[in-house]
């Protein structure tokens, strides 16, 4: 009995059938393709994507040069060069970041007291040569003044959880 | 020369126009199968397909096509030349000129020979060579065995379409392709021979090396089989060749089976409808399933191919030809005879 219904199933095709009636029914069902360039996935708020250096409301700036993030960079791809302003207060002079060498591991924002240093939502920063990758401190600065809405959210979404 | 133009110059002009007005179609709708495969296939795999170049990727054959033909055309240092550059092009032609005998409507169609089952059964077998050359001349050994594999293999379902069609030639009477679709003005034959056309079916993509029977170029275990060693035009040809010739298997299965140019009703609302659209739509749905069988199943193995094939269609289809044979002398149906 068995060997007539394995052989019927076959010979009526009956298993090709039934997965023809599964692709069909998929061809019809909503696909699950985002339209990547036009449409982006949701991202968390803990995203580590490119660095920036915020900025206070007031326009300055928050790096104090405490170097933790140097310090505490497990790729060395932070270098910090710093001296006191014409004000008294210790501001750095030169603030770079090798992109090419950092693993996006977050702990220089973790280490930094005042949330200065930052991993943005923004990962589309390719670029044509690895010399455009060696950010320098104007180019932080740039980015956390584009990014500063994004970031800002970020932080405030994820502090319950600190 | 007014007997020159009127018997010799003027016909054979006629006759280009009239290939042409066959082959650009063709190739249009060759190149818009590439993108349909592609579509369909990302469709069932719940991805869009190509969507990109122009309005729902609709230009993407044309970019393919572009990308193609600037493309350098690399022969082998240890290649024979001559074979392997005439290949792809034998495989192209033969897939273009079956086209010669199939009726698109009553009357439109080229050469209404009286042999043309015969003649298309001669084109589809002739296909081989295209790619047995090709493996031969590129001098390499994924080629090679694509190239034997796709022998086998075409050789091994053309027995059993050939009994397919002698069990049509006998319900019909006549190896004309016009008197074929007209035989099936009152059922098509898909009915009456239902075993036979699913046999013919699964042979077709099996004789046009299309999946799951799609072991001469596959990709897992020969990277494409018989052209790996093409590039540029030379692969296109074969590209096209391969489409083409899925086209042909399919205009031939829908003048077999399912009536032609023939409406499905034969009802005024329907009969408005030109044959042609009819052809179009039943071809159209036939290359549907190609794509959809493509789809669905994984590969073959070569045994269970080999297995398929003459164990299981040879014997079925002999045994079709003896049942059908049977009952037309047994029950006076003998076609072409109004009892």
């Amino acid at each position: 009995m068995a060997m007539l219904d394995r052989n019927a199933r076959s010979l009526l095709l009956l298993e090709i059938a039934a997965g023809m009636w599964l692709t069909l029914k998929y061809f019809f069902k909503p696909k699950v393709t985002i339209n990547y360039p036009y449409e982006k996935g949701p991202i968390s708020p803990r995203f580590r994507g490119e660095h920036a250096l915020r900025r206070y409301p007031n326009g300055e700036e928050r790096c104090i040069a405490c170097k933790l993030c140097e310090a505490i960079c497990p790729a060395q791809a932070i270098t910090i060069e710093a001296e006191p302003r014409d004000d008294g207060s210790r501001r750095t002079t030169r603030y770079d970041i090798d992109m090419t060498k950092c693993i996006y591991c977050g702990f220089c924002q973790e280490a930094c007291p005042v949330d200065a240093i930052v991993e943005g939502p923004n990962f589309e920063f390719a670029t044509e040569t690895r010399e455009e990758l060696l950010y320098d401190k104007e180019k932080l600065l740039v980015n956390g003044d584009r990014w500063e809405s994004e970031i800002a959210a970020g932080l405030s979404a994820d502090a319950p959880y600190r | 020369m007014v007997e020159f133009w009127w018997s010799y110059a003027w016909p054979t002009i006629w006759i280009v126009i009239q290939i042409l007005f066959i082959v650009v179609p063709l190739l249009i709708v060759v190149a818009y199968l590439t993108y349909a495969e592609r579509k369909v296939i990302g469709l069932m795999q719940l991805r869009m397909g190509p969507n990109v170049v122009g309005p729902f990727g609709l230009f993407q054959p044309f970019a393919d096509a572009l990308k193609l033909m600037t493309k350098e055309l690399i022969i082998p240092t240890g290649a024979n030349r001559v074979v392997f550059l005439l290949a792809p092009m034998l495989t192209f032609i033969l897939a273009m000129v079956g086209w010669a005998v199939i009726p698109v409507d009553e009357g439109w169609v080229l050469s209404d020979i009286n042999v043309g089952v015969l003649y298309l059964f001669a084109i589809s077998s002739l296909g081989v060579y295209g790619i047995i050359m090709a493996g031969w001349a590129s001098n390499s050994k994924y080629p090679f065995l694509g190239a034997l594999r796709s022998a086998a293999q075409m050789v091994s379902y053309e027995v059993s379409i050939g009994f397919v069609i002698i069990t049509v030639l006998l319900a019909v009477g006549s190896l004309n392709l016009t008197d074929i679709v007209l035989a099936q003005q009152d059922v098509w034959f898909f009915i009456p021979l239902l075993p036979m056309f699913i046999v013919f079916v699964i042979s077709a993509l099996a004789e046009t090396n299309r999946a799951p029977f799609d072991l001469p170029e596959a990709e897992a275990e020969l990277v494409t089989g018989y052209n790996v060693e093409y590039s540029a035009m030379a692969f296109a040809l074969f590209f096209l060749g391969e489409y083409a010739n899925m086209v042909l298997m399919s205009g031939m299965t829908v003048i077999l089976f399912l009536g032609g140019w023939l409406p499905p009703l034969d009802i005024a609302i329907f009969n408005w409808v030109p044959g042609i659209i009819w052809f179009a739509l039943k071809v159209s749905a036939m290359l549907f399933v190609f794509l959809w069988v493509r789809a669905t199943l994984p590969r073959y193995r070569y045994d269970q191919l080999m297995r398929l094939g003459w164990k299981v269609f040879l014997p079925a289809s002999l045994l079709w030809v003896v049942v059908t044979a049977g009952a037309i002398v047994v029950f006076d149906w003998y076609p072409g005879v109004v009892n």
